[in-house]
């Protein structure tokens, strides 16, 4: 853990010298041109670290209660319908009421989000027979069937390109004063970290939650209500990043174990480190242009989830 | 009776999938009839003919793979096709893709993608038998990082370089790139003549490995060679209107559907005159009375992502 903590903040600092401004000790200290870097370092660098972090962190925990919930380990945002119905619930606020401020649109996603994830837990009921492998693959497909509507209705209304901007995750835009939605993130993450006794009973049933005095439908609601919440902040400050809920908790279970409340603070420090770590990398690797975030997940993320869908051959249930 | 069923839902089809090719091309047509129907017929016969690629290779890959789910493109074969095109210009350089004859480039990345698939399926279905939604899952999951991947190196190129690719791959019904089709229709007609040759073992294969081993079918042979011909067909309708996910679904459930039974006498045709009236007919309504121009792929995955998720409850409940 304090090896994770450690790696987290070196590379939290050396991101607030990675760009394409000047941005370095000697400029920040020395003579000439520092208040122009200081300005890039407070406005633009700070704020787009502390976005990575959080947000990194709070989609991670979005997927580890999604998976506890649910009880599949191949569940998150991304395959559950989500992320898609949090993007046709920002796309609906953008076509009827652009004025609305940033908050109020945000809030319009997290409705969306829960009610698209809510359908998809409604579906599964359906499915006598609940294979691992079946309920991400009912998630994706009812993901695909959400996003045509929210494509079909971009395209009549002449919103394609900046729903394809936030449908893939970029943090280059990110300045003072359009991240500050993301510490919402960071309650739903300490709240995730209260609760996840609770969550942890939800998982084995309805009966058993009953029996143990606990409120089986407000634990579910709430759970998908911080998942909602963490889903269209991130979508809404700085655009969907695929898979980073499935593959961040799974590797962690793999480490430590399936212990919550020991499993929660690596879960919420992995995520942080290893979106800081590809965007570094997105950053570096075609400089001075940089590559987003989403594509660079996306790659790195399918592949690791595809190593655990083949690992995970041998064993059926 | 069974015959008989097939013998009126072929020959409805058939009329149907005419009365769409007459509407396409006459409809709303203004000015020299030589100019439109040259014009017209040349986007007519690429319609048609990705038509016909997409709804063969789905119900032979079904039938090779026994299932009714899984179908090539969901499980990543257009997503390949983009990314071996992407490959070329990244590790060749743009020239490749201006300076090169496009029918030789096209001729190269078929047999690429060919090999690829080759490789792919040897190792997804020639092996232990392994759980259906595992190997969707899979699938689904090998597209998404195809794309991923191609995405990444279209970032890396530089802007010109993406500006070129993007012209070279994107592509839909409405602008079909009408340069590959003398090649593409050599290649849709070779791999039809291949098929030809073994299609006496289709209806034996649908029972099954076992089954048709012991019927004499010389198994790793003849499904290897449905595979190779289905990802030749796969990168011919790719390469002609771009990829397409819920379509092979949509065509290959509906004919098996509409018939009531699953001979491929029966069904290969019924699905193939399916995906002509869907596709030009589709195009055809949407132009000329919607005037909606790119908004059949969008409507066709909206429907194929539900006959899938409907499909795959049925085949839970079972």
């Amino acid at each position: 853990m304090g090896v994770v903590v450690a790696l987290t903040m070196m590379l939290a600092v050396a991101s607030l010298f990675v760009g394409i401004s000047d941005v370095s000790l000697s400029t920040l200290f020395g003579a000439g041109a520092h208040d122009r870097a200081m300005r890039v370092l407070l406005v633009s660098r700070i704020p787009r670290t502390a976005a990575i972090l959080l947000a990194g962190s709070a989609l991670a925990i979005a997927g580890l209660v999604m998976q506890i919930i649910v009880r599949n380990r191949f569940v998150e945002p991304s395959t559950a319908g989500t992320t898609e119905s949090a993007s046709l619930g920002f796309l609906v606020v953008t076509i009827f009421a652009p004025g609305w401020p940033l908050m109020a649109k945000m809030l319009v996603a997290a409705v969306f989000a829960f009610a698209g994830t809510a359908l998809f837990l409604r579906i599964l009921r359906f499915v006598p027979l609940r294979d691992v492998m079946l309920v991400p693959l009912v998630g994706i497909m009812l993901g695909g069937v959400i996003g045509a509507v929210t494509t079909f209705f971009a395209y009549r209304f002449d919103l394609l390109p900046s729903v394809l901007a936030w449908t893939i995750g970029d943090f280059s835009g990110v300045l003072r004063g359009r991240y500050e939605l993301l510490w919402f993130g960071l309650a739903a993450t300490i709240l995730a970290y209260v609760a996840a006794d609770r969550f942890t009973v939800a998982g084995l049933g309805r009966d058993v939650t009953t029996s143990l005095g606990l409120n089986y439908k407000a634990v579910m609601t709430f759970g998908l209500a911080l998942v909602a919440v963490i889903s269209s902040v991130t979508l809404v400050s700085v655009g969907s990043i695929p898979f980073l809920g499935l593959i961040v908790p799974n590797v962690v279970s793999l480490m430590v174990g399936d212990n919550m409340r020991i499993t929660v603070p690596w879960v919420a420090a992995l995520g942080a480190l290893f979106v800081l770590l590809c965007d570094i990398v997105g950053r570096i690797v075609r400089y001075p242009y940089e590559i987003p975030i989403g594509v660079t997940v996306g790659v790195v993320g399918s592949a690791i989830f595809l190593y655990l869908l083949l690992r995970a051959r041998g064993s059926r249930g | 009776m069974r015959s008989g069923r097939a013998a009126i839902v072929i020959a409805i089809l058939a009329l149907l999938a005419l009365v769409s090719v007459a509407a396409f091309l006459t409809l709303g047509a203004r000015g020299s009839w030589s100019f439109v129907l040259s014009f017209r017929g040349k986007r007519l016969l690429a319609l048609v003919l990705v038509a016909y690629a997409i709804a063969v290779s789905t119900v032979l890959f079904q039938t090779v793979t026994n299932n009714r789910i899984l179908t090539p493109s969901i499980m990543g074969f257009d997503a390949l096709y983009v990314l071996v095109q992407t490959s070329v210009v990244f590790f060749l350089g743009t020239q490749m893709l201006v300076l090169a004859d496009p029918h030789l480039r096209f001729l190269a990345e078929v047999v690429v993608m060919a090999g690829f698939a080759w490789i792919l399926f040897r190792w997804l279905f020639l092996g232990e038998e392994r759980s259906l939604h595992l190997l969707v899952l899979v699938g689904i999951v090998f597209g998404i990082f195809f794309r991923s991947i191609s995405t990444f190196m279209q970032r890396i190129l530089d802007p010109n370089a993406f500006q070129v690719l993007q012209d070279a791959l994107f592509a839909s019904f409405q602008n079909v790139d009408t340069t590959l089709l003398g090649v593409s229709f050599a290649l849709v007609a070779m791999a039809s003549l291949v098929l030809w040759g073994v299609s006496h073992t289709f209806d034996v294969l649908t029972l099954g490995r076992a089954q048709a081993v012991s019927l004499g079918v010389d198994y790793r042979r003849t499904v290897m060679t449905i595979l190779t011909m289905v990802a030749v067909l796969v990168a011919v309708s790719t390469a002609l209107v771009g990829p397409i996910t819920f379509f092979g679904l949509l065509v290959a459930s509906l004919a098996r559907a509409l018939l009531g039974d699953s001979l491929h006498r029966h069904v290969l045709p019924a699905a193939v005159l399916l995906a002509i009236v869907a596709l030009v007919g589709g195009q055809t309504v949407l132009e000329r009375v919607f005037s909606f121009d790119t908004a059949l792929s969008i409507i066709v995955e909206f429907l194929g992502g539900l006959v899938f998720i409907i499909l795959i409850m049925r085949g839970a409940a079972r």
